[in-house]
């Protein structure tokens, strides 16, 4: 069984020993402790689990650890600047875009991922962008909002 | 517990006690002599503390689901004394450090836990008020409490400095007069999020994040198909795997899928469990002859015995929905080497799952703890200790803390479901349009807002239970959501039957100022009255009333090529004096969001004992692209005690948008789901059975 030694997580290069066919998840989770990230179904379905991969929303529990070996990637964890609040974090407290909060990591690195794309995007694109996400709260109208806030403050140059 | 013990505890200061006064209600939270801290009595519902630090805890075992309960609370005590939220902690759901509380249900945290914590903290600002006094010997009435200091003229002290090595204990009744919300100051403004920023950070440890050195991970072989026995298990190449281990565990207590002989496997390295959960070879026996969701209504209908059923009467059906909260159903337990339990777990009745624990290992409730960190939701279906009981099962088996984290496929099938109901209605009508007579039967569903909130001379409301094939339990808003569904659209019927306008028609028959007034708002809000019909666009209304509050929906649908899109939702909600309205419109339209799903596709199927819709790809959730757009009208009458919000508002949704479906495509759809795949080919049936007499 092939193994992975290395993950690049955050700005850091953390040590590990993982089978490379785990998943992405599990080692945030389990062997960095990083559970940030969240499990919501394990098949992609929900998006509770996007981490950013070279800036890219990518869902963590289909991602096998192999094939992020040497990649840049980023968890909620990671989105802090120098302690500040990334504004599309500070964006969601502005809206109240959240009850319980469980999706809340992944859609805010989806909406980073998504600002990447496009920087202004209209509301039709951030349903058609953010719609692989389940909020089962029903936050979503909030989650709009606090994606247009973030959007009008040039959140992602 | 003595007063110094108490102290020992909570360290000097001051303490003032909520004690329940009515023996009815101490009873109806209680079940049976449980005790919350210690050996403190059941009586008492919350504290508030003042250390000699000056920082203000307040205890109570209401927990934190999303609702925002943490937040409104802390408003409450913030309010009361004069000081900025963040000068405030709560410790919610341990039973080892807060009161009992009998759970986070029923919408009862805003109606009951709110003003108590009002009155704690309005109790020590009086207290706070008398020190100052006599430490400056100055009138009582030269004190104010102010931004965190209590202050006469030049004096000035933080609440620390008062309190210093004193130890002032207050106990006042929990359900005396409050400041009537008519003089409030400034509660009912709205209040962020107090915990927002550990949530956006992912800093929050849920109970799915909890981990303690030494655990093991377990992973749990269920059987294939309910009710089915394992006959065999060949668990060597499970234990060939390094590190594993593979235990059997019957709970005394248990039910079938949560500790109730199964298979185990368990491992300090998640994988290695996963990968000998696979590696076990196991044979069953299934239980032959189940009910399966086809047939389900019939089979309700065939049990369910109703006393003198009238013939003629409209059927309507609901399916079984699953609460599906994000964060699956998790624990972590631990044995200490004095035999006490301590497990962590995400439940909306800590002191219930305490309960369960202490029953099954036969121990005093004081041996056993359990800490509900803020959870990743329940809508009621976090109400029991599965996953609680399988890890503590599985810790005393192999004498290591254990940590058990359900899968999706785990939630969606052994968790419980909300019920599904067949329910039969009929109505007559005089010739003026109101009532003459009701009839109303629901098997299964539940009673909850059985009655109608119309005014009628005759009327017959029954529910019949019936032995479910499915586990079933609280969902938010329980059966009301079914039997607002069902009596909003038979309304709807009456009044096409008579061609009257369905708002005309609610108002002629609403008694109810409360009721009337929801749906005065909403249709003007909406522009019921101008509203303008073309092809393929419909409009619907519904109202009621539950738990204290009263609602009202508007819904717009658009149809296409027979594809039903929600497209815009007005919802007038009215729960007495508002407390945080930004917080309270977030509860409505999440409730309508979530409504949506039950309303349009959400439906568990299952044949031979097998959960059929047991993954998320194949159970339809709500997206972002499935909502309408949402407007919430809130009513505030602060001449009303507040009433809670959580579960009324997803009830409208569902009899709007079938109402809405009818005006646009002429079909009357009967059962919830309504679209699960696009518009029914003529429906179920487009004539009403309505009579006028």
């Amino acid at each position: 069984m092939a193994r992975i030694t290395e993950l690049d997580v955050n700005g850091k290069r953390h040590k590990i020993d993982a089978d490379a066919d785990r998943s992405l998840l599990s080692l945030l989770r389990d062997d960095l402790d990083l559970t940030g990230t969240k499990y919501g179904c394990g098949e992609g379905q929900c998006a509770a689990c996007t981490v950013l991969v070279e800036g890219q929303p990518t869902k963590s529990c289909l991602t096998k650890a192999g094939a992020v070996a040497g990649k840049r990637i980023v968890t909620i964890e990671g989105l802090l600047h120098e302690g500040k609040l990334h504004p599309v974090q500070q964006a969601f407290l502005e809206a109240d875009a959240l009850q319980c909060g469980w999706c809340t990591p992944g859609m805010i690195l989806g909406a980073v991922g998504l600002l990447r794309r496009t920087a202004h995007p209209t509301e039709a694109e951030i349903v058609s962008g953010m719609n692989g996400h389940i909020c089962r709260c029903g936050t979503y109208p909030r989650i709009v909002k606090a994606i247009q806030i973030a959007a009008k403050k040039g959140a992602v140059a | 517990m003595t007063r110094r013990d108490f102290f020992e505890t909570v360290g000097a200061g001051i303490v003032v006690l909520l004690v329940e006064q009515d023996p009815i209600l101490a009873q109806e939270s209680g079940g049976g002599g449980r005790r919350g801290f210690g050996s403190m009595p059941q009586e008492v519902s919350a504290w508030l503390h003042i250390g000699a630090d000056g920082k203000i805890t307040v205890y109570t075992g209401k927990v934190e689901v999303g609702q925002n309960a943490r937040t409104s609370l802390t408003q409450a005590a913030a309010e009361e004394l004069h000081v900025p939220p963040e000068y405030i902690r709560l410790l919610m759901g341990d039973t080892d450090a807060t009161p009992f509380d009998g759970g986070t249900v029923g919408s009862q945290t805003t109606p009951r836990m709110w003003p108590q914590i009002r009155k704690a903290a309005a109790e020590a600002r009086e207290m706070l008020i008398d020190l100052g006094a006599q430490k400056w010997s100055v009138e009582r009435a030269t004190v104010t409490v102010e931004d965190g200091r209590v202050k006469s003229g030049t004096h000035s002290a933080r609440f620390g400095e008062l309190t210093q090595g004193q130890k002032l204990t207050k106990t006042i009744p929990a359900n005396v007069a409050l400041t009537p919300a008519t003089e409030w100051k400034a509660a009912g403004k709205s209040l962020s999020k107090v915990d927002g920023a550990e949530i956006v950070t992912g800093a929050h440890k849920y109970p799915y994040d909890q981990k303690i050195s030494g655990m093991l991970h377990a992973k749990v072989l269920y059987p294939p198909s309910f009710g089915a026995k394992l006959t065999s298990l060949d668990d060597s190449a499970a234990k060939a795997i390094p590190g594993v281990e593979v235990v059997r565990i019957t709970a005394n207590s248990g039910r079938e899928g949560a500790g109730h002989d199964v298979a185990a496997v368990l491992s300090a390295d998640p994988a290695a469990a996963e990968k000998g959960l696979a590696a076990l070879k196991a044979e069953w026996q299934p239980v032959a002859g189940q009910t399966n969701s086809k047939d389900v209504f019939t089979y309700f209908k065939r049990n369910g015995n109703p006393t003198a059923p009238s013939s003629g009467l409209t059927q309507y059906t609901v399916a079984y929905i699953a609460h599906t909260p994000l964060e699956p159903r998790s624990a972590l337990a631990e044995w200490s080497g004095d035999g006490k339990l301590t497990v962590w777990t995400g439940t909306q009745r800590p002191f219930g799952v305490r309960s369960e624990l202490a029953n099954e290992f036969k121990l005093p409730e004081e041996q056993v703890r359990v800490i509900m960190p803020d959870t990743g939701s329940g809508y009621g279906g976090k109400h029991t200790g599965d996953a609680a009981l399988e890890a503590a099962l599985l810790s005393k088996a192999v004498g290591k803390p254990v940590k058990r984290n359900w899968t999706r496929e785990e939630e969606l099938t052994w968790a419980y479901f909300r019920p599904g109901g067949l329910i039969e209605v009929g109505g007559k009508l005089n010739p003026d349009g109101t009532l003459a007579a009701w009839e109303f039967h629901n098997y299964n569903s539940g009673p909850s807002a059985l009655q109608t909130p119309y005014a009628v001379a005759s009327k017959t409301e029954q529910f019949h239970r019936v032995d479910s094939p499915l586990r079933q339990g609280s969902y938010r808003g329980l059966a009301a959501t079914a039997n607002i569904f069902v009596r909003e659209s038979y309304m709807d019927e009456l009044a096409h039957s008579i061609k009257m306008d369905p708002l005309e028609f609610r108002l002629k028959n609403t008694h109810d100022d409360r009721l009337r007034n929801v749906i005065v708002a909403v249709a003007d809000r909406f522009g019921w009255k101008n509203r303008r019909k073309t092809s393929g666009r419909g409009f619907g209304i519904a109202a009621g009333t539950e738990k204290g509050s009263y609602m009202a929906c508007c819904a717009e649908v658009a149809i296409n090529n027979g594809q039903v899109k929600v497209v815009r939702v007005v919802e007038a909600f009215e729960c007495g004096a508002i407390v945080n309205p930004e917080h309270l419109a977030n509860q409505v339209e999440g409730a309508v969001a979530m409504g949506i799903g039950g309303a349009m596709f959400e439906h568990i199927d299952f044949a031979e004992g097998k959960i059929e819709t047991n993954h998320l790809s194949r159970y339809r959730l709500p997206r972002f692209a499935d909502m309408p757009a949402i407007e919430s009208v809130l009513l505030d009458r602060r001449d009303l005690p507040s009433a809670g919000a959580g579960e009324t508002p997803i009830m409208g949704v569902a009899p709007a948008v079938g109402n809405a479906i009818f005006d646009a495509a002429g079909i009357r759809i009967r059962s919830l789901p309504m679209v699960p795949k696009g518009l029914p080919a003529g429906g179920n049936g487009t004539t009403t059975s309505a009579a006028v007499v």
